[in-house]
């Protein structure tokens, strides 16, 4: 059976329209291909990316169950950068061509990771907001018309559901603590607002990819959807532990049935992008090295795997 | 660009004894012991599995996308095959 | 000494000892060769928190300061800590993780396979958790041990070293005090010292399935039990405790 282009792109577009996923075999548009790669090696760096303003903060956990949970929780993001990668994988990129775009800065990780986390509130803050809008983005993105990458997102979104509790235990045990504590939890709160707003994405009106992504059902639902409804759940949360969210701006829109809320600036948001973060260079210097300092490693696992199979030969 | 990370493996799971292996997902590992481990490590951190199965993921030989319909159609209308498919006498009992 | 000091001591030594190499395989959280060994580490940094966890708390059971478990591994200082030499060690590359894990996971399993007949319930109860895990952790060590020493010219001369080097703590291991003595002989704890043999068996038998020889030095350095450490625990300590000991009267 042979189908041109057009037969294939229209039998494709059916199966997107009736919600049935994609599968790595199946037939798609190169520029399907292309976008699920970018965003989900995207996704994948973050994950790891992600591990690092963490990690930060393992050998200083203030207690013994704040270190273990503290632990469990960057292992699952170093898991969920595994998932994201192999799902990368079924289309055709290799996880080496991956981190060589990562390390070579072509290829992108969310924003957010270049900010420092400079106390011990600011893990409350990345769990409670960081997460938080991730999972947003995260459950919308379960319904993806890429079956590989549908599925990591629904084991993702499993896992990460304690994530964002941790992080909002934290915050609340510090902001009903000592009055340094409070002060502490505010002033994460005041650092990693904004950036987590941004963690959205522009504005509908200036996204560039959202059109095709959200015809291919790649993207569920738009920025500015996910970004609003993140803003509606996390005011509540900051008022039940007397947190201020840094914007005059926000307010309860009755006829919206929304919060409204002041402009991002998205200067900063370009500039963070485009490496001029606080921690864009530290973020990638680190990843890189580690990855140097493990080379001989790889190479003598791939030799003794060698030798294991001439033996077997033998 | 260096080839170091290993090959790729497909993990199946069983969640309990007498369970299915089900396919949960991917690693990456050069040899056997390597891929059992960091496959338990990745797919059953919380208690998800009893067993696993590693195998190399060139090993895999799946059906084409394209013979979907010649493969498997033909199995749909052999209702014969079903138990629903004949009929049993009245007070017919333990059939 | 009273008994539930003798006791206390204990707890402390073991737990002091699972607590510092959760710290040290934690510091290795972004930075292993391979995603999927990042994960490897921090699961067994896992165990061993949970291991010392655990001792901890039967230490705290019997402490007549009434100190909690995070007061005993946050407030105590350098000369107060009872961990293993060899847990101190630094991470160095990997191959030095490896070898410092490896020499204790042997010893490990050793030492967990005969406290599971402890008198004590409690120390009963640790052991039979904890045997599961470090059977695993022995596993995967020595699984690298091998492909490290069997691996590239390179990897060979790594392990070697690092093997040479950790070696110097391992005396430790199998030494006992008045303290070990009596909770040994009360059936409470175990007599280490007669562990040696089938621990250097065991080692002997990996190390030359990965083509490395035991190391022909007597180097060796003890005295945890009394508390004195080489210089790497402080700096453990000072990171580890800056938060509960820059805001005492915080809670976490």
């Amino acid at each position: 059976m042979n189908m041109n282009e057009e037969e294939l792109l229209r039998n494709f577009e059916e199966k997107i329209d009736v919600d049935q996923k994609i599968e790595p075999r199946d037939w798609m548009p190169e520029a399907y291909r292309k976008h699920l790669i970018r965003q989900i090696s995207q996704h994948a760096h973050s994950e790891v990316i992600g591990m690092q303003p963490e990690g930060n903060w393992i050998n200083r956990a203030p207690s013994l169950r704040a270190k273990m949970v503290l632990l469990a929780k960057i292992q699952d993001e170093a898991g969920h950068g595994l998932y994201l990668y192999s799902a990368a994988e079924t289309l055709g990129i290799s996880r080496e061509e991956m981190l060589d775009q990562l390390h070579t800065l072509k290829a992108k990780y969310s924003n957010i990771f270049n900010y420092p986390t400079l106390t011990w509130a600011d893990i409350g803050a990345v769990g409670w907001l960081v997460d938080g809008a991730a999972i947003v983005n995260q459950v919308s993105l379960q319904r993806t018309s890429y079956g590989p990458y549908s599925r990591g997102m629904i084991r993702i979104c499993k896992e990460e559901s304690f994530h964002q509790r941790q992080g909002y235990e934290i915050m609340a045990q510090m902001a009903q603590g000592t009055p340094e504590q409070k002060e502490m939890a505010q002033d994460a709160l005041n650092r990693f607002w904004w950036p987590s707003m941004m963690m959205f994405g522009p504005h509908d009106s200036n996204s560039p990819n959202t059109g095709n992504a959200l015809r291919w059902r790649i993207k569920r639902e738009s920025n500015d959807t996910l970004r609003q409804r993140f803003i509606d759940k996390t005011v509540q949360q900051a008022n039940v532990i007397g947190l201020t969210i840094p914007d005059p701006d926000l307010k309860w829109n009755e006829e919206r049935g929304h919060y409204d809320f002041g402009e991002i600036n998205w200067e900063e948001f370009y500039a963070v992008i485009n490496g001029n973060g606080p921690c864009n260079k530290e973020r990638i210097d680190h990843h890189k090295k580690a990855h140097e300092e493990g080379r001989w490693v790889r190479e003598a696992a791939l030799a003794y795997a060698e030798k294991q199979k001439q033996e077997t030969l033998v | 660009m260096e080839h170091t990370q290993g090959k790729l493996w497909e993990v199946f799971i069983q969640s309990k004894n007498n369970l299915p292996y089900k396919h949960a997902g991917s690693i990456h590992a050069t040899d056997k012991e390597m891929a059992i481990q960091n496959a338990r490590d990745l797919y059953t951190r919380r208690g998800e599995g009893r067993g696993i199965w590693v195998v190399p993921s060139d090993c895999i030989v799946a059906s084409n996308p394209e013979d979907e319909e010649s493969l498997f159609d033909p199995g749909v209308d052999k209702i014969y095959r079903h138990p629903t498919f004949y009929h049993m006498p009245d007070g017919a009992e333990n059939i | 000494m009273t008994d539930k000091e003798r006791l206390l001591q204990y707890c402390l030594r073991q737990g002091d000892t699972h607590i510092i190499f959760g710290y040290r395989l934690g510091e290795w959280c972004s930075k292993a060769h391979i995603l999927e060994e990042d994960i490897a580490l921090t699961n067994i940094a896992l165990d061993h928190m949970g291991l010392g966890n655990a001792w901890l708390e039967r230490a705290a059971s019997v402490d007549s300061e009434k100190r909690s478990p995070d007061d005993l591994a946050y407030r105590r200082n350098e000369r107060e800590y009872y961990n293993l030499l060899l847990a101190e060690q630094p991470n160095g590359n990997y191959a030095n993780t490896i070898a410092r894990q490896f020499l204790f996971d042997v010893y490990s399993v050793l030492y967990y396979s005969e406290l599971l007949n402890s008198a004590d319930d409690t120390l009963a109860g640790i052991a039979g958790k904890g045997l599961k895990e470090v059977r695993y952790h022995y596993k995967h060590s020595a699984q690298w041990v091998v492909r490290l020493g069997d691996g590239t010219v390179e990897s060979h001369k790594k392990i070697q070293e690092a093997i040479d080097d950790m070696w110097r703590f391992t005396e430790e291991l199998f030494e006992m005090d008045e303290t070990d003595d009596i909770i040994a002989k009360s059936g409470v704890g175990v007599d280490v010292s007669g562990l040696k043999e089938a621990w250097k068996t065991q080692v002997s038998e990996v190390l030359e399935k990965a083509t490395l020889s035991l190391p022909d030095h007597n180097l060796s350095r003890t005295g945890s039990k009394t508390g004195v450490h080489t210089e790497h625990l402080g700096h453990i300590l000072a990171e580890m405790q800056y938060l509960p000991r820059a805001y005492p009267d915080a809670q976490w």
